[in-house]
């Protein structure tokens, strides 16, 4: 049976450290932000961490939020896209091919979750951080479109080495950058094909949630409401 | 001696011929300025848009979330101003309207101009401009086809099929003028002219095909300017973001086009009147007709406008009403009302009045019109991406850079650029639609 790949994020777990955001940062070999960059609006994280506030000062909750690619069934970006850079692929996942992006920008105005970002410039990595680039991934250049993957690198190479082995991709094998990192544990990648896997379980879950469900586009991301 | 005369179609036919041909013929100091100048401003444009190239899409003002400003503003601006050929041309040929005569031509080649600058937008916004031809279905080693679904598909089949049907509707009825041109003539130009009229005789035949041709190219592309602005309304309306998910953008577009290419033309006819000493042939009454339908399309703007709002507000929807209220009471609430003030309040006062509307009122409203275009695109295209469905994504600081604006500067002098070219090889006027009896009289 094909895969197909989901994630469940337990907003009650997250605590807002941003290990998710920096691992993948060295994972994927994304561009680093100067000061100036990141106050015009130009960083690049194929996950955030989107901060909400409850209350008035001083009695202030903070609810923190991991958004990256929802990898939607339904996704508005891709029917958008004129030349195909951006489209589905028979396991689910939303993919992106960098080589043939021209940079209309079209898919990332008509993604609800505004995941998509672009390359501005061509990107440069602080001295000496150019030096750990991982060699499983593109470096995208200037102008255009790039976003999380769910780390298909690791994808294509836990099927590799499953199918090397003459053994079915067990639960819990292949793990994103964001999942492995996460301290709390708040973050699960698996087959939503697999009923036993944790994170179909997960998305049985009375809490699970998906982010914009209404717009009809089909997450493959689960949030775990928080517990009240 | 002939200011007595109230209708161009009264003069001799004589004199017309040699009024309208006239301006053809030699370089003033005055024509050598006011085309030096423009080119100037098209080189630093030209400048910006090789800065862009050159470093890549960071030179603008564009910043996540908003990734789509000036550039996308200035696409519509100027496809919005193409749409006054069609609409005087084509409406008023198929009605049969005898006004139209002395500013069909102009109009015409407004569209053709306001295309030809207003289909570069789509390149100059891509981030890799040199690979724009992906989106061409052409034949390839890697059998790659592009995605039809695509609004942006549609907008290039659209836009290419009418810059195609307006170059040929603009051509058309310049054949027997140039046919006449093409005698007793510089030899350069003889030649040019007798190349390009095909060999125009002027026979019954000819001038009967040239009817049938102008009537049925009248029909084609008033469809086809319909559906360009449709569809360029749809590549916001297909998307599924805040205040841009509308059934009625298409038809607001339309008129939104409508109405700033009228105002176009009322700027542009205002101009060669005066610096072409035309004032026989673009005369009060044209001009009193084109403010009147200018009048019509600032209140049908008015209509579209109000009935945009006031559904969602109505309406209440949470992520609409953030832009919603970032264009009516926040952010862009002064571009909002100065918009709305210029382009219904001042039209509505000075051409609504009898006794306000004259050439100079026309002209002003006409202005502020094309202002009041410029800001209504910019409105609907920066607040709804200022503010996407996560609150947490939102940005409040877009603002074009330099690169931005100088290229905005320079299609608007490559507009004048285009038309004093056009104006010095062409009669603005069609000359021979003044002849008493075109299929009697052999030219």
């Amino acid at each position: 049976m094909a895969h197909r790949w989901g994630m469940a994020i337990d907003l009650d777990r997250c605590t807002g450290c941003e290990a998710c955001v920096a691992a993948c940062h060295a994972e994927n070999n994304i561009s680093i932000s100067t000061p100036e960059q990141a106050a015009t609006g130009r960083t690049t994280h194929w996950i955030r961490v989107d901060r909400y506030y409850e209350g008035t000062f001083p009695d202030v909750k903070v609810k923190y939020m991991p958004v990256l690619c929802q990898q939607c069934d339904e996704a508005p970006c891709e029917p958008v896209c004129p030349t195909y850079a951006t489209y589905h692929n028979p396991e689910g996942l939303n993919v992106q091919v960098y080589n043939r992006c021209v940079g209309t920008f079209y898919c990332a105005n008509n993604c609800p979750y505004t995941v998509r970002y672009f390359n501005w410039f061509d990107p440069v990595w602080p001295e000496p951080m150019q030096l750990q680039h991982n060699p499983d991934v593109a470096v995208r250049m200037a102008g255009v479109m790039e976003k999380c993957t769910f780390c298909i690198q690791r994808i294509k190479r836990g099927k590799d080495e499953a199918a090397t082995a003459g053994q079915p991709v067990a639960d819990g094998d292949i793990q994103p950058a964001c999942v492995q990192s996460c301290p709390a544990e708040a973050m699960v990648f698996g087959d939503l094909n697999d009923p036993e896997s944790k994170v179909s379980r997960m998305a049985e879950s009375s809490r699970a949630t998906r982010l914009l469900e209404e717009l009809g586009t089909k997450p493959k991301v689960f949030y775990l409401e928080r517990g009240r | 001696m002939y200011r007595h005369i109230k209708q161009p179609e009264l003069l001799p036919y004589g004199k017309i011929r040699e009024d309208l041909f006239r301006p053809l013929s030699g370089l003033t100091r005055k024509y050598l300025f006011a085309i030096i100048a423009p080119i100037l401003v098209i080189l630093i444009g030209g400048y910006a848009w090789a800065t862009q190239l050159r470093y890549g899409m960071g030179v603008t003002g564009l910043q996540r979330p908003v990734f789509w400003g000036f550039y996308i503003v200035d696409f519509v601006f100027w496809i919005g101003i193409s749409h006054a050929g069609t609409l005087i041309s084509a409406i008023l040929r198929l009605t049969d309207a005898g006004w139209r005569k002395p500013i069909t031509r102009a109009a015409e080649a407004i569209t053709v101009f306001a295309l030809m600058i207003g289909g570069m937008f789509p390149i100059i916004h891509l981030g890799r401009a040199w690979y724009f031809y992906w989106l061409m279905p052409y034949p390839n080693s890697r059998l790659l086809w592009p995605n039809f679904r695509s609004p942006l598909l549609w907008d290039l089949t659209a836009i290419c099929a009418y810059v195609t049907g307006s170059v040929i509707f603009l051509y058309l009825p310049l054949i027997p003028d140039m046919a006449q041109l093409a005698e007793h003539n510089t030899p350069w130009r003889a030649k040019l002219y007798h190349v390009l009229s095909l060999g125009w005789t002027g026979s019954d035949t000819e001038w009967h095909a040239l009817e049938r041709a102008m009537k049925l190219m009248a029909g084609i592309i008033l469809a086809v300017a319909i559906s360009v602005h449709t569809i360029v309304a749809w590549d916001f309306a297909m998307a599924i973001a805040p205040m841009w998910h509308s059934t009625i953008f298409g038809p607001y577009f339309v008129v939104g086009a409508i109405f700033s290419g009228l105002a176009g033309l009322m700027i542009v006819m205002a101009a060669i009147r005066k610096l072409m000493g035309l004032e026989l042939y673009l005369t009060r009454h044209h001009f009193n007709n084109l403010a009147k339908l200018l009048l019509l399309m600032s209140i049908l703007w008015l209509y579209f406008t109000m009935a945009e709002h006031l559904t969602v507000w109505y309406g209440n929807d949470p992520s609409e009403m953030v832009v919603f209220g970032a264009r009516t009471r926040a952010r862009f609430s002064t571009l909002f009302w100065l918009m709305v003030f210029v382009n219904f309040v001042v039209p509505f006062v000075l051409l609504g009045i009898r006794r306000l509307r004259n050439i100079t009122t026309g002209v002003i409203a006409s202005v502020g019109i094309l202002f009041g275009m410029f800001l209504e695109r910019y409105i609907i295209v920066v607040p709804t991406l200022s503010n996407p469905r996560l609150p947490a994504a939102s940005s409040t600081s877009y603002a074009p850079s330099w690169v931005e604006i100088a290229i905005t500067a320079a299609t608007f002098a490559g507009m004048i650029v285009l038309y004093l070219i056009f104006s010095k090889l062409f009669p603005i006027i069609a000359v021979w639609e003044f002849k008493p009896h075109p299929h009697e009289d052999e030219i």
